[in-house]
């Protein structure tokens, strides 16, 4: 349910960013890790509803979600988490350490190409 | 296709800066912040009660209560005469560190060497914002199942203590929960988890978890 306060981060910051550039956003790529609880559904329809009158109505999100990693105390390889499995997937080794989740980023807009200047 | 920008900012940098504000607050002030998050039901507010009880001539404690609706659980913390401030939420699902820091405005922060945010019911949104805290204390109660780290791992991995309360219902045989899986589940995902297994209706086990806060409260107050 946190998606909502998300959106409207989400949303305010791709607004100030298009009354920066003087251009209509037309899409965004947002990723985030994997303990950050994002549901697509969830954030695609709350940034939905509440873009509706603003200049990101009709935007298009792209949500990417990025594994949490293992950093393995035997070999010293980063492997991708997974808490169903018993340690390193190269050499099994089950002494490692979780690396910090990635944060939740807006990493791209897209604009539309002639800059329609309604921000 | 469009003009596309770069940008790699934080999309809950709003939240942050307040935390950062209130992280800042304690700081000068000298105080030590945890913020303490599980499912409703779990036993946060009867640990807390029984904690500043029980150790109100070494610490004191203030309290931010995190709710959607109603006043009950700060009610039940000034009843222990320590300072509470409630916070109704009205549907959210965590506490923003918006919230907290007008809460903190409202305590009498000279007055307290700790302050615990009881945050909303919830065992996966509030671990995703900061409140400016020291630490996190993860409540886990016996009778939610032994699957719980496995099934909600981010707020296992970013606490600093788990507390797995309700103890005093295992005897009974009634319900089935697996201690050592939950620690070793909860070290996988963090290996510096302090753990502490109690029961805050009898009070069995609690002394572990009073050590640890009053030596950790000295030391970074």
């Amino acid at each position: 349910m946190h998606e909502t306060m998300v959106a409207k981060n989400l949303l305010d910051s791709i607004a100030a960013e298009a009354a920066k550039q003087g251009a209509r956003p037309i899409a965004a790529r947002i990723s985030c890790g994997t303990f950050n609880a994002v549901n697509d559904e969830v954030l695609t329809f709350a940034f939905d509803v509440i873009a509706k009158g603003t200049i990101c109505n009709g935007m298009k999100l792209q949500i990417e979600h990025k594994n949490i990693q293992g950093k393995c105390s035997g070999c010293g390889k980063k492997f991708d988490f997974d808490l169903t499995k018993s340690g390193c997937t190269y050499c099994g080794c089950d002494k490692f350490d979780l690396l910090p989740d990635p944060p939740l980023l807006l990493e791209e807009i897209e604009f539309e190409e002639d800059g329609a200047n309604d921000g | 296709m469009g003009k596309k920008i770069q940008l790699g900012t934080k999309i809950l940098s709003a939240n942050e800066e307040y935390a950062q504000q209130n992280s800042k607050l304690l700081r000068d002030k000298g105080k030590y912040c945890l913020n303490m998050i599980s499912s409703p039901g779990s036993g946060k507010t009867t640990i807390l009660t029984r904690t500043i009880t029980d150790l109100k001539d070494k610490l004191r404690i203030g309290v931010i209560e995190g709710d959607i609706q109603t006043q009950l659980d700060a009610e039940r913390i000034r009843a222990t005469e320590a300072p509470a401030v409630q916070i109704n939420t009205n549907g959210s699902c965590h506490l923003s560190a918006a919230q907290v820091s007008s809460a903190l405005a409202q305590l009498p922060l000279d007055e307290i060497d700790l302050v615990v945010v009881e945050n909303v019911g919830n065992l996966v949104c509030p671990s995703a914002f900061e409140l400016g805290e020291d630490g996190k204390v993860v409540v886990l109660s016996v009778a939610e199942g032994d699957d719980k780290p496995a099934k909600y791992p981010a707020i296992f991995s970013k606490s600093k203590v788990l507390l797995i309360n309700k103890i005093d219902l295992l005897s009974s045989g009634a319900i089935d929960f697996d201690i050592d899986k939950v620690r070793s589940d909860a070290r996988r995902l963090n290996k510096d988890i302090e753990i502490f297994c109690l029961s805050a209706k009898t009070s069995e086990g609690m002394s572990g978890w009073y050590e640890w806060l009053v030596k950790t409260v000295s030391r970074n107050g």
